[in-house]
């Protein structure tokens, strides 16, 4: 039996998961495969900065779509290092697709007209 | 002077969710106005995934959760204007305000405060030691961070362990930063559990619980600081003391509601919540003048700011349309053993459902909240977990009382 606390959203459920991965405690249905990956291969979503060229701002916030393998998190974030960005950029537009052949992609998390 | 119905002041996502209330209540003459260059407020710097779950079935960042809520006001051309800040309201709802047109007065029938928090500082809390630089807030770092690109340093240490703070110590550790560890002045943390896991044991951060900053000591940057254990009347514990080589300090200490305009009004403020008293339409001691967000009272979660923006926005129209909300009979609210705050302060009958929202002074167990009304239980829910740093709310049929009082509680199993 492994305690486990949700880390899906700010609720924060209690959860357990015993050998025969049976999972209690969870709210809603995403406490369930949280608790089965956390136990086999933990993920996390990474979000960080990029450097923008913009009339507005000099960062432009991103994260990975999907959650990545939380042993690969800095060099996710060596990788961000490498790039810069140019305005406009749409919210959700890659920034750098296939991160370390993980099949996932950087997206950028905020609007920038200019 | 300009005149519109309803002025809202803050483009937060208070703001924006009363505009949108309002608005899909009828109301068409709605003005925002916003102090910055852009709508959203303090969640363009929050760039950390988690916002939105319940409301969007997505897992979004702050700036993504503020974007598209800026965009359904953009949809519905609610009029708002940025770089435009409030400097004063007068009892008939006036308001001066500054913008690069300079000074303008601007008339409403009524008006939401959707202002938002500010962080407590070190003066709030009086550390001894040196004053030198290095020491700030974590939303000020988390701001340096994000929106200027600015690392405020190499060996961080936190003092508090609120949200904010456990988010930064994540933040700058990925950044480069090597973070030593997290001081926390009450036995249990302050911060929501999820980020206790993901910020602090994903990377091995230490967390100190009854532990405080002793001393700070550098003469123009920060360069050590002393922790030490308290004892459960927050005295020093002797010989506890550890000496940690920092060169910067973050506060995450607390937030407090932010309303200059409104205390110089002279509203009533609340003195546990910091924010304006509010009745059960929000609606502040001043007649049109209604409050919602962070600038009521502090929440953790911006789906529960949200949803209060929305439940104002449309009691403000209903007061636009009919002049008043006022009903004759009420039901007054208060914390009783074990509660922080309740929130409104009291409730009318007509509604039918009283909805309450409240903070517990200290972490529980396996409890019980009851509701009691003229000394017997109304009703009584079972909680597993209650902490203060989670706020909650309570439903419950008021329908067949009469006036009197209710006083919430906590009591364990
Ligand atoms: C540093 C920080 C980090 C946070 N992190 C999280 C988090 O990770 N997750 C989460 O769910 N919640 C977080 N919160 C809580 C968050 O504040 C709320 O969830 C929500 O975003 C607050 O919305 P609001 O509209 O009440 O306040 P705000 O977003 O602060 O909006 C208030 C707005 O009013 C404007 N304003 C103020 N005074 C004036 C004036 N006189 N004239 C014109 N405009 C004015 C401000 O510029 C601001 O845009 C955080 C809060 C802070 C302070
Ligand atoms: S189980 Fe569902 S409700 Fe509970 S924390 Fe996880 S995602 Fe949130």
């Amino acid at each position: 039996m492994t305690k486990l606390i949700c880390i899906v959203c700010p609720k924060g459920c209690h959860l357990e998961i015993d050998e025969s991965f049976n999972v209690t405690g969870n709210f809603c249905k995403r406490g369930e495969v949280y608790a089965k990956n956390e136990v086999t291969n933990p993920t996390r979503t990474v979000t960080s900065t990029v450097k923008l060229n913009s009339k507005i701002l000099k960062m432009l916030p991103v994260r990975t779509d999907k959650p990545i393998a939380k042993s690969k998190m800095f060099d996710v974030m060596e990788e961000l290092k490498k790039v810069e960005v140019n305005a406009p950029v749409n919210s959700g537009d890659i920034i750098i697709s296939n991160i370390l052949g993980t099949n996932i992609n950087i997206i950028a998390t905020r609007t920038i007209k200019e | 002077m300009l005149n519109y119905d309803l002025v809202i002041i803050g483009g937060g996502s208070a703001g924006i969710a009363s505009a949108i209330g309002a608005y899909d209540n009828g109301l068409r003459s709605i003005l925002v106005l916003e102090k910055e260059a852009y709508l959203g407020g303090i969640l363009n710097q929050c760039i950390h995934n988690g916002f939105g779950l319940h409301l969007f079935n997505e897992e979004l960042s702050g700036p993504e959760y503020a974007e598209r809520f800026a965009n359904e006001l953009i949809k519905r051309n609610i009029e708002y204007r940025l770089e435009t800040m409030v400097l004063k309201i007068n009892k008939d709802l006036t308001m001066v305000c500054s913008s690069v047109n300079g000074c303008e007065i601007i008339k409403a029938k009524a008006i939401i405060c959707a202002t938002g928090c500010t962080e407590r500082t070190r003066g709030a809390i009086a550390t001894q030691g040196d004053r030198p630089s290095g020491v700030m807030t974590a939303g000020l770092a988390q701001r340096y961070l994000n929106i200027e690109g600015y690392l405020v340093g190499k060996k961080v240490f936190i003092l508090g362990s609120g949200d904010i703070g456990l988010i930064m110590a994540r933040r700058m550790t990925l950044e480069g930063a090597k973070v030593l560890g997290v001081a926390e002045l009450m036995p249990y943390s302050n911060g929501l559990s999820r980020n206790i896991v993901q910020c602090l044991q994903d990377f091995n951060i230490p967390l100190y619980l009854s532990h405080t900053v002793k001393r700070i000591i550098g003469k123009n940057r920060l360069e050590k600081i002393v922790i030490c254990e308290v004892d459960n009347k927050n005295n020093f514990v002797l010989n506890t003391e550890k000496e940690f080589e920092v060169d910067t300090l973050l506060l995450s200490v607390g937030l407090i509601p932010n309303n200059p305009l409104l205390a110089n009004l002279g509203v009533k403020m609340h003195p546990r919540t910091k924010g304006p008293i509010v009745d059960d339409n929000y609606e502040t001691s001043v007649p049109g003048i209604f409050a919602c967000g962070n600038g009521l009272h502090v929440h953790d979660l911006v789906d529960f700011v949200t949803n209060e923006g929305i439940y104002v926005g449309k009691k403000v129209s209903e007061y636009i349309k009919n002049g008043k909300l006022a009903s004759e009979k009420y039901v007054t609210i208060e914390a009783g053993n074990g509660i922080s705050y309740v929130l409104p302060s009291k409730f009318a009958i007509d509604k039918g459902v009283a909805e309450i929202k409240f903070r517990v002074t200290k972490p529980h167990q396996k409890s019980h909240i009851n509701v009691i009304y003229n000394g017997e239980i109304l009703k009584s829910i079972k909680k597993q977990y209650l902490l203060p740093a989670e706020m909650e709310d309570i439903k419950f049929d008021i329908s067949k009382l009469d006036c009197g009082n209710i006083v919430l509680e906590v009591i364990d199993d």
